[in-house]
């Protein structure tokens, strides 16, 4: 019988460690069905981070370097700065790209570094066993929230894309989800365009993804996947938040 | 090639452009800030790399992107900045990548101040990040070494993929003097197959990491770690021996410190009466010429050591150490940005004397 389901190239055998129903496995498929329909993964170096995606120097089976916390933009324009023929990409969290690397993600976006971003947000702390994150929701239950997050002690839930959308460096900032398979569609077509405007040098793209921690958030796969789009989406609004080629095309 | 007349941060930079230094990656800080200034002159102009970085954090972590390529370079920094880089500092060695690391060190702890300090010692040579891991260190005392010095570093830190720091201070940093550039000779080049360039099957994929979660692991990586410092402890090892035969009293300093006891040694030579003093260099801090001072210490003429520094006393541990016992080592330093005079430290020396010590 002929195989019509296929793993990609670009992830290597080994399974993934990540919980039942984490969604951090379609978006590595997503990335690495991405490096496939453009060619690129020969000359594809990836930055892993600290957090549950840790691993992912394990499953991209391209060059792959694993970034202290929050730092893999920076780490990612030292390749790209040396090795401009590379596509150079970052793979993040909410603790590590929306806590400990503001600063690093803010800048690689104003300066325009011609590299490309995901951004996973599931609105807590995985690795480290679900504490409050950045993007935590106002209310949420997390081991460091535990009577749910109190803005008045505890801030807002950050705005990653909206706030890098007013960097003038970001050429492509989209915010996608992957709770059902119509937008799991989309989150594939914008991670591939995330990939192609490095490729056509358009400079600095980022797909934040909507995705679930059905462990730490204490729900099932399928009720976790309802959670995203029920409190999630309306907190994170889907869409395309800076495009800088239609911006210029509009004017 | 004729001398050039220059400021020693410049001679840092221009040593790199030489020894094919292909990306800068800095943050401002004082009293280092001719080196990025001299970079962001040169390099566009070459088709290198110049970035300012938004901060210390991303500097280290640019360079340890940068490094992962194979390609050769540089990040500069003073004292508090350099407390920034650690963390990377750390994963740069974790990960096996080479680099070269300037500290132009100013005085400390907290913001310190703008002056000279050595107080960086422990910082740079114990290992300054988290983990079992060494720098090597090179520390220069004229700009002709911090030119020949900083060519050495990228040597070094390729051959054995290692991040090397240049360890200065504020003086020489801002001080002027003539540099020759002709003087070193490269070593061969080192073997970079390792490098994380883009995989086309042809090898096996590069993974440029510093985790390890099975313990065993970790310590056969850190094992070999300590092999290579071991063999860069034999081989690399750099110690400058001056008047120290027949010497009464040893001063051990480093750096700009060393100078000033030259010129104390040149005076007293002068004086009738006076002890003979000697002096013991180190050019690398780590690896430190324990040897030599082991061996001086077995010297009947030597009664005993001073380690002079601008510090409260960092160095002079590896030099007690190093003397084991076999002779008393006592130490005199200025620190907070103060730099010790050919008199603080000639009239120290002449009250160890009086003391009984000769």
């Amino acid at each position: 019988m002929a195989k019509t389901f296929d793993r990609p190239k670009a992830l290597t055998d080994k399974p993934f460690h990540y919980c039942p129903g984490c969604t951090h496995g379609i978006v590595h498929r997503l990335v690495a069905e991405a490096i496939d329909a453009l060619g690129i993964q020969e000359k594809t170096i990836g930055v892993a981070p600290v957090g549950c995606a840790v691993f992912a120097y394990d499953y991209f089976d391209v060059d792959m370097l694993e970034a202290a916390h929050g730092r893999a933009p920076a780490v990612a324009t030292g390749i790209k700065r040396v090795k401009p023929e590379n596509i150079v990409f970052t793979y993040q969290g909410d603790g590590d790209l929306a806590s400990i690397g503001t600063a690093e993600i803010v800048h690689a976006a104003n300066r325009g570094e011609n590299i490309t971003v995901i951004f996973i947000n599931n609105a807590i702390y995985g690795m480290t066993g679900g504490q409050m994150a950045p993007t935590t929701l106002i209310g949420q239950v997390t081991t460091t929230s535990p009577y749910g997050r109190d803005p008045k002690v505890a801030g807002y839930p950050l705005h990653v894309s909206e706030m890098l959308a007013t960097t003038m460096g970001a050429a492509y900032i989209e915010r996608v989800s992957v709770h059902d398979v119509p937008n799991i569609k989309k989150a594939g077509k914008a991670i591939e365009k995330a990939f192609r405007n490095q490729i056509e040098g358009k400079g600095f793209s980022m797909i934040e993804v909507l995705s679930t921690c059905p462990t730490n958030w204490g729900m099932a796969p399928v009720d976790a996947l309802g959670w995203l789009k029920d409190n999630m989406i309306p907190q994170y609004p889907l869409g395309v938040y800076r495009d800088k080629e239609e911006e210029a095309k509009a004017q | 090639m004729a001398k050039i007349l220059m400021k020693g941060n410049e001679a840092i930079a221009e040593a790199a452009i030489q020894a094919g230094c292909q990306a800068f990656f800095g943050y401002p800080i004082t009293p280092q800030n001719e080196i990025p200034a001299y970079f962001a002159k040169k390099m566009p102009k070459i088709g290198r790399t110049f970035l300012q970085a938004e901060s210390e954090v991303a500097a280290i972590n640019m360079i340890y992107g940068a490094a992962a390529t194979g390609t050769r370079v540089m990040t500069s920094s003073s004292s508090p900045g350099v407390s920034l880089k650690q963390e990377g500092i750390s994963y740069i060695a974790g990960s096996r990548l080479p680099c070269v690391i300037v500290n132009i060190m100013r005085g400390g702890p907290g913001l310190g101040g703008i002056q000279p300090s050595q107080s960086d010692y422990f910082q740079a040579t114990k290992g300054g990040g988290h983990g079992d891991y060494h720098l090597v260190v090179f520390a220069p005392a004229t700009l002709q070494e911090m030119a020949d010095l900083t060519k050495l570093a990228f040597d070094v830190a390729e051959e054995y993929r290692v991040p090397a720091m240049i360890l200065g201070d504020g003086i020489l940093g801002q001080m002027m003097e003539p540099v020759e550039f002709s003087d070193y000779t490269p070593r061969p080049k080192a073997d970079m197959s390792w490098a994380a360039t883009g995989n086309d099957g042809s090898k096996p994929r590069s993974v440029i990491n510093s985790l390890y979660m099975e313990p065993s692991e970790l310590e056969s990586m850190t094992r070999d770690l300590f092999a290579t410092y071991g063999i860069i402890a034999e081989r690399e090892t750099l110690v400058e021996e001056y008047h120290c035969e027949g010497a009464e009293i040893i001063v051990a300093a480093y750096g700009t410190v060393a100078r000033v006891v030259k010129s104390v040694i040149a005076q007293l030579d002068k004086e009738e009466g006076a002890p003979k003093v000697g002096l013991i260099r180190p050019i690398t801090l780590w690896p430190f010429p324990a040897e030599t001072f082991a061996k001086a210490a077995a010297q009947d003429s030597v009664q005993s050591f001073l380690t002079v520094e601008m510090s409260m006393g960092q160095m002079v541990e590896d030099v007690q150490l190093a003397v084991n016992g076999a002779k008393p080592v006592r130490f005199f330093g200025r620190t907070g940005g103060m730099v010790p005079t050919a008199k603080e430290i000639k009239d120290e020396i002449l009250s160890i004397c009086k003391g009984g010590a000769r």
